[in-house]
């Protein structure tokens, strides 16, 4: 283990003469993004393409009496007025289980509401037109009468008897209930000498990427064929699922993805509009184009968190954690998101808390319940911030409570790092993990002693600054054990298809995909390194399912720790093909050749032998000149997924600095930090901006983002003016740190590091806060978002 | 549902464009969907968000605010403009250098806000005033630090190449 600067480049056993690992080279990628050349899916425009609007429901919960198209319909440039039921003769329903979360049930859903809409902005009739404008402006021809039905809004009452069952054939309004309980925790709360008790609450948010969701249906009578133009994370998964629910085969249909403006685990779902879309033009024989607007983005996009979790903490004097306890209660909408489910985050905030810790002592209890909201699903980080929030806000709370720094206890209960391999109580297996080193080298990144010196001395001026931490671990690179074993068709292998092209440069397809984070730029670095020839020699194509190998996408931390190497292995493997046929040409032995720097030289002295232009002339038009029975092989596919462990965990810790304003209530971010472990760092840049961007978003949770509903369903800022994301004024610099500790599961080592910016962020944020107001007797604040009037709210000022 | 369509006619990167179009037209659904110059992005379609910032007669203006047909006899620049005259390319070089960018769904409104600000402060600005600027560009990706690193740099290179 070793800690790296930030943004310093790493030099590891991957080292070859000529290796990209570890370097800030540039993404690909950048420059048509730059200059306004991308294609986004928004942007994709076909011959005889028309766009698709959705009538949706004004009501939370409502029974559909009545559709009254033929006012629409006879619109001038009105091409559709599509139903539930006329769709359903192209499209199958689905439900959102995995068998894996044991007893999670929901209810079947489909492309357009049938006969009851369950959520405001549910789509209950589809408007297809000449152009989005006029498909909007016929929507309003067309008259639904809807008999409102009582909506289900709050999760607490949602389980009780006199609250009305959503759906009726489930019985409940129960979708999912795990429990967990491991040791002795009564025993162990018992005897400990402080206890602290919280409830946290987690605003319900979302992910706004910056470009809507986006599909464009191209179904070809004549083919056979769907193609779909879809701004997705899962192009195979969505192949499948498109495939699935028209009742044709998957060879049948392509999911084309070229950019797609961000995405953050919001494009990794059915979404019923898109499923709609695709249908429509399979009925319509013609190209459908949906892209969502920005009030349709806030009521379908998936939402996320909003989790009420009681919980406790016991401690002795001298630090020692004995026993945690969770009492999770999180509700997700009207039906559980198809193919992911909706019990994962629940799962997973059962699976992280206490994750950091050797305490043995832990008990759990989550239930996830039906609501008449929006639909919640995974999103970036899944799971990670309501568990490190809960479980960092007790071990500060509990350090303020005892008299012990905070760092200090956390010292006298991490994982120690001579410890792996081992697991959490919860039964998490961790292969490698460094928390001490982390937390040491984010001490001194941060001048921690400096901090608390000036905060001191501030105080003394009535300035409130606050310092926190928040100690993590992140789920990366997931196994099988994720998805597959549950029944999904959502892979977690992924694969690269390397070629060396007829003038030496190098073309990869990959399974992975790109939606900014950098995919296509560690692709090329790992198939430059491993196969030996300049980055700018490496052409990457993502996105395209009839071109590129069979693979999970973009999602859970996975894309450079599972397609990195992937890419590897195939250029590692092309090498020796073409090694082999540098040694027919040059009458040598193979393994007295090489190739660095795009050029065959000889393995011991680095003469050069070769240049691979050469190599591919003589390979593709003059194969006659080599030996008898000798066939040039120049394409070749390697696949990986990883055996191991289930998951490749990670760790880090991060550090807020902020100051308060005790007659506002505003928050004002001074400093972020955040010192984390991926393993093996292909680009240091890309990680940083990574963890950076996570960090931001997890602020956003933290000060800002909220999702309002009234007591009757209907969302109430689902605008970008009053649903407030971060801004650029706003935000702090974000300084990062690293520790490597590679998984030796794979070659390459490298673990994901997308989500630990999120992960630790709002814990670290909400830790600082209550530091800052300790001293002034507020209470802890333990409700996120953490606005202005909640601030003065906890200092009894309002 | 009445609309008027109306003709105008204006400059859009230089070249002359005279079209007819329905009056309720935002000016940037008129660029992406009538001029097929998708480098302007629609966000939030209220004026938060600035993906769909162009300039019209110099200065920055938000694509989803204003009308197409308030723009007769204006002068239109957009992302492809600016990227082909070369007046942005020392910022699209810091920005590609610095990852100042992931999805680049925000870059072409970044790039021109950011270079707004280049041109209207003499000295190098600070990263407060960059981060202040900016401010009206939403970026999900990034977190922002890597867009001020970048803007700085060009900022301090430009300074240096004027003295």
């Amino acid at each position: 283990m070793k800690i790296v600067e930030d943004s310093r480049p790493v030099l590891t056993a991957l080292d070859r003469p000529n290796s990209y690992i570890g370097r800030s080279v540039p993404r690909p990628n950048l420059q048509r993004l730059t200059q306004g050349r991308g294609q986004y899916v928004s942007d994709v425009n076909l011959p005889r393409m028309a766009h698709v609007a959705y009538v949706r429901s004004p009501h939370a919960h409502a029974r559909i009496v009545k559709i009254a198209t033929d006012a629409a319909k006879k619109a001038p440039v009105v091409i559709a007025v599509v139903t539930s039921a006329e769709l359903a003769k192209v499209m199958t329903p689905w439900v959102g289980v995995l068998t894996h979360l044991k007893g999670l049930k929901s209810a079947p859903q489909s492309p357009l509401a049938v006969d009851r809409a369950c959520w405001q902005g549910e789509a209950v009739c589809a408007v297809v037109a000449r152009s989005r404008a006029e498909a909007e402006d016929a929507c309003e021809l067309v008259e639904v009468r809807y008999e409102e039905l009582p909506a289900v809004t709050d999760p607490e009452v949602a389980l009780d008897r006199k609250t009305p069952v959503i759906h009726a054939s489930l019985g409940d309004n129960l979708c999912f209930e795990r429990k967990l309980d491991v040791g002795a925790v009564d025993k162990a709360l018992a005897e400990s000498d402080a206890i602290v008790e919280a409830t946290f609450r987690f605003g319900r948010h979302t992910g706004v990427t910056t470009e809507p969701r986006a599909v464009v249906a191209d179904w070809n009578e004549g083919e056979q064929r769907m193609t779909v133009y879809h701004g997705t994370q899962a192009p195979h998964m969505m192949q499948n699922l498109f495939a699935k629910h028209l009742g044709i085969a998957e060879h049948q249909v392509r999911v084309v993805t070229k950019d797609v403006g961000g995405s953050f685990g919001i494009k990794v779902h059915t979404y019923a509009d898109e499923m709609a879309t695709v249908a429509l033009s399979k009925l319509l024989k013609r190209p459908v184009k949906f892209v969502a607007d920005r009030i349709e983005s806030f009521v379908t996009d998936i939402h996320a968190r909003d989790h009420r979790i009681k919980a406790k903490i016991g401690v002795s004097k001298d630090g020692t954690i004995n026993a945690f306890e969770i009492d999770d209660l999180t509700g997700i909408g009207p039906y559980s998101v198809y193919p992911r489910t909706s019990g994962i985050e629940a799962n997973q905030i059962v699976n992280l808390t206490g994750g950091p810790y050797k305490c043995p002592n832990y008990r759990a209890l989550a239930r996830v319940v039906f609501q008449n909201k929006n639909v919640m699903c995974q999103y970036r980080a899944v799971g990670h911030p309501i568990a490190v929030a809960v479980t960092e806000g007790l071990v500060e709370l509990a350090a303020a409570k005892i008299g012990m720094d905070p760092l200090e206890l956390r010292r006298r209960n991490l994982i120690p790092d001579d410890a792996y391999p081992t697991q959490s109580a919860a039964g998490l297996k961790f292969e490698l993990l460094s928390h001490h080193e982390a937390l040491a080298h984010l001490d001194a990144m941060m001048n921690y002693a400096g901090l608390r010196a000036e905060q001191k001395r501030l105080r003394e001026k009535a300035i409130y600054r606050g310092i926190g931490f928040a100690s993590f671990i992140e789920v990366t690179n997931p196994s099988a054990a994720f998805y597959g074993v549950g029944g999904a068709r959502i892979t977690s292998m992924d694969g690269a298809t390397v070629k060396l092209d007829a003038q030496g440069a190098i073309i990869v397809h990959t399974g992975v995909t790109e939606q900014g984070q950098g995919a296509e730029a560690v692709v090329a670095q790992c198939v430059a390194s491993s196969f030996g020839v300049p980055i700018e020699k490496v052409r990457v194509v993502t996105g395209d399912t009839d071109n590129t190998p069979y693979g999970g996408g973009t999602w859970a931390s996975r894309a450079a720790g599972i397609g990195g190497e992937a890419a590897w292995q195939a250029g590692k493997a092309l090498r020796a093909n073409v090694v082999a046929v540098a040694a027919s040409i040059l009458q040598a032995k193979p393994e007295d050749l090489d190739i660095r720097n795009g050029i065959v030289v000889d393995k011991q002295t680095g003469t050069e032998r070769l240049p691979l232009d050469e190599l591919a002339r003589v390979a593709y038009f003059r194969p006659d000149t080599l030996p008898p029975g000798f066939q040039a092989e120049l394409m070749v596919t390697r696949h990986y997924v990883p055996r191991a462990w289930p998951f490749a965990f990670t760790n880090g810790i991060q550090g807020s600095y902020l100051e308060v304003d005790t007659d506002t209530g505003f928050v004002k971010l001074l400093k972020h930090w955040c010192v984390e472990d991926c393993g093996t760092i292909i680009n240091p840049q890309l990680v940083d901006e990574q963890i950076r961007g996570g960090v931001v978003q997890g602020i956003g949770a933290a000060l800002f983002e909220h999702c309002l509903y009234d007591e009757r369903g209907q969302m109430l800022n689902g605008n970008m003016a009053d649903y407030l994301v971060p801004m650029a004024a706003e935000m702090p610099d974000i300084e990062c740190g690293h520790v490597v500790s590679p998984t030796a599961d794979s070659e390459l080592g490298a673990k994901g590091a997308g989500e630990a910016g999120t992960a630790g962020a709002p814990g670290s944020v909400m830790n600082a806060i209550n530091d800052a107001l300790r001293p002034l007797g507020a209470q802890p604040l333990t409700d996120m978002p953490f606005t202005p009037d909640k601030i003065l709210r906890a200092l009894g000022k309002v | 549902m009445s609309h008027r369509a109306l003709d105008i006619s204006l400059t859009v990167n230089g070249e002359r464009v005279q079209e007819r179009v329905d009056a309720r037209k935002t000016l940037v659904d008129f660029l992406r969907e009538d001029l097929l110059l998708t480098g302007s992005h629609v966000g939030c379609e209220h004026g938060v968000c600035g993906a769909c910032t162009v300039r019209v007669n110099g200065e920055i203006t938000r694509g989803c605010l204003m009308l197409a047909v308030q723009c007769d006899g204006a002068k239109v620049e957009t992302i492809e403009g600016l990227s082909d005259s070369g007046e942005v390319a020392d910022l699209q070089a810091a920005f590609e250098q610095r990852n100042a960018l992931q999805c680049g769904y925000c870059t072409p409104g970044m790039l021109a806000t950011a270079q707004d600000l280049l041109k209207r402060t003499k000295n190098v600005p600070s990263r407060e005033q960059i981060r202040a600027h900016i401010s009206g560009n939403y970026c999900r990706c990034t977190g922002y630090h890597a867009i001020v690193d970048a803007v700085e740099a060009v900022a301090q290179a430009r300074a240096g190449a004027r003295k």
